[in-house]
């Protein structure tokens, strides 16, 4: 089956500092794969070599075939991929809804627009004229997966939808998922937690100092096999 | 007393006008343009070439220059200062520096340093005579309503439409907001491009009001640099009030001698930048 997205040999660089070395990755169709390492492995490089925002060799990066690695982000978002940026980072001065339509500013044609977001999460709705850095940091958390909803993507990639938050409002934040993957999306998750990445995904890929440790199918992998893996023990 | 604070607003109109770009390009960019002074000089001095060239039409010649001016704005930044942002402000502020003498030098060559203005047919000198005592000029009440009409659309262009929330998203997170589709440094240079259209209004009423040499930018500059710094970074309403109280502050000190105007104007920017560095109103957007 061929790939969705992948990468081949992909290395990435911070000035002169290598922080990733070679990472095969590849998913499929429909698909929700989990990336898991502890801090500083590489998962949000990863990400970011797939977005754009960390720039790859453009061979390095393939989307449905056609080579990504030097695009900008905004030609990559027209693409069909979107991602939550670890911390959220909504835009400060923006309210709730404006944060969203930022969202919607490269938007595909698809089934997610401001209405669909809302009755995904119905607390935004009331929200909507607050300033987005005003709300609990779960709901920054639904704007922010809101947002990256609004430009309709073929894949969601979620960095640390978990951080910083109390285990039920992780656990609301997940419910979503589920309806993502029902419409067809396809979505990579990084976390740190990795029982909520087992629980959540199909396929595991744990990276460990910028190279991939370990990878599998998320049922199969057994806690010993991760921590080895996580921890390089 | 009264006439002295309605020539300070008066005055606070024209430094509105003077500051607003650079409030704009602050803060959208965080880039202080040190060339802001000269580039109103030379908007000024663009419509006294034009009524030179085609006749004296002062106002149309002065609409004429403003697309001019948006051209000439988008061009800069998008070819000459995006390079210089970053994290480090040190190599915007030393290019605007370096355009600041580069026109200085410009304007020295082709007109002299003569002072000109622009002809406006007697306008500078009318005046609307209020109760017994009170006379205001024409062209400053121009100016003022000018000056209120600009600080209500920048402030309604930010609130209110998908320009302002990609400038203020730029702003935040340049980053993000390239994750989400905008190319950052269009949308820098479509600031700018308002920013010196501005920039040529300012030159323009400038011209009119009175006279202008080639010389006179860094003073114009420092009036801006004041408002913006008095009323708060990044605020446009806050630009407004920084540029009415340093109006009229001046208006004090010329009352008491026409020597201490300008120094008392510095004296309240320099217990402003002391007492309260982020200014009287900051961000309020």
């Amino acid at each position: 089956m061929t790939a969705l997205l992948a990468t081949q040999g992909l290395k990435a660089f911070y000035g002169d500092a290598q922080a990733l070395f070679g990472v095969d990755f590849s998913l499929s169709q429909g698909e929700v794969v989990a990336v898991i390492g502890a801090n500083g492995a590489g998962k949000s490089t990863l990400l970011k070599c797939l977005t754009g925002l960390v720039r790859a060799p453009r061979e390095a990066v393939r989307f449905k075939g056609e080579a990504i690695g030097s695009l900008p982000p905004g030609e990559i978002v027209r693409r069909g991929l979107a991602m939550v940026p670890e911390g959220r980072r909504l835009f400060p001065s923006l309210s709730v809804e404006e944060n969203l339509q930022m969202g919607g500013l490269t938007a595909r044609k698809g089934p997610w627009n401001m209405q669909r977001v809302y009755e995904l999460f119905p607390i935004l709705a009331e929200k909507r004229h607050n300033p987005g850095t005003a709300l609990s940091g779960g709901q920054q958390q639904m704007v922010a997966l809101g947002r990256a909803l609004m430009s309709n993507p073929e894949v969601l990639l979620c960095d640390e939808l978990s951080l910083g938050l109390a285990p039920i409002v992780i656990h609301e934040i997940y419910a979503a998922m589920p309806t993502l993957v029902r419409e067809g999306m396809t979505v990579v998750i990084v976390e740190q937690d990795v029982t909520m990445a087992q629980r959540v995904s199909k396929r595991i890929y744990c990276l460990q100092e910028g190279r991939v440790s370990l990878q599998g199918r998320s049922d199969a992998l057994t806690r010993e096999q991760i921590s080895q893996a996580y921890f390089g023990l | 007393m009264l006439e002295t604070i309605v020539q300070g607003v008066l005055l606070g109109g024209l430094y509105t006008l003077f500051a607003l770009g650079q409030s704009l390009m602050f803060g959208v960019m965080r880039l202080t343009n040190t060339a802001q002074g000269d580039f109103i000089i030379l908007g000024a001095f663009a419509v006294i070439a034009g009524t030179t060239l085609f006749g004296d039409a002062p106002l149309l010649i002065s609409l004429a220059v403003l697309p001019i001016a948006f051209g000439f704005g988008y061009a800069l930044q998008r070819y000459v200062l995006n390079g210089t942002l970053g994290k480090d402000p040190l190599p915007s502020l030393v290019v605007t520096f370096g355009l600041s003498i580069v026109i200085q030098n410009l304007l020295l060559e082709v007109f002299s340093a003569d002072p000109r203005s622009i002809e406006t047919g007697g306008l500078n000198t009318q005046g609307l005579r209020i109760g017994e005592s009170l006379s205001l000029g024409v062209l400053p009440l121009i100016v003022l309503a000018i000056a209120l009409l600009a600080t209500g659309a920048l402030q309604w262009l930010f609130a209110n439409t998908a320009l302002g929330r990609s400038f203020r998203a730029v702003s935040d997170d340049r980053e993000i907001a390239e994750l989400m589709g905008l190319d950052a440094k269009k949308v820098y240079a479509l600031a700018t491009a308002i920013a010196f259209v501005l920039i040529a209004v300012a030159g323009a009423l400038q011209g009119m009001r009175t006279t202008v040499s080639p010389s006179d930018g860094p003073l114009l500059l420092l009036f801006a640099f004041e408002a913006v710094i008095i009323g708060g970074m990044g605020s446009f309403w806050g630009t407004l009030a920084g540029a009415m109280i340093l109006g009229i502050t001046q208006q004090i000190g010329f009352r008491f001698d026409p020597g201490w105007g300008i120094w008392v104007g510095h004296l309240v920017f320099l217990l402003v930048l002391v007492l309260r560095p982020q200014g009287l109103f900051p961000k309020t957007r």
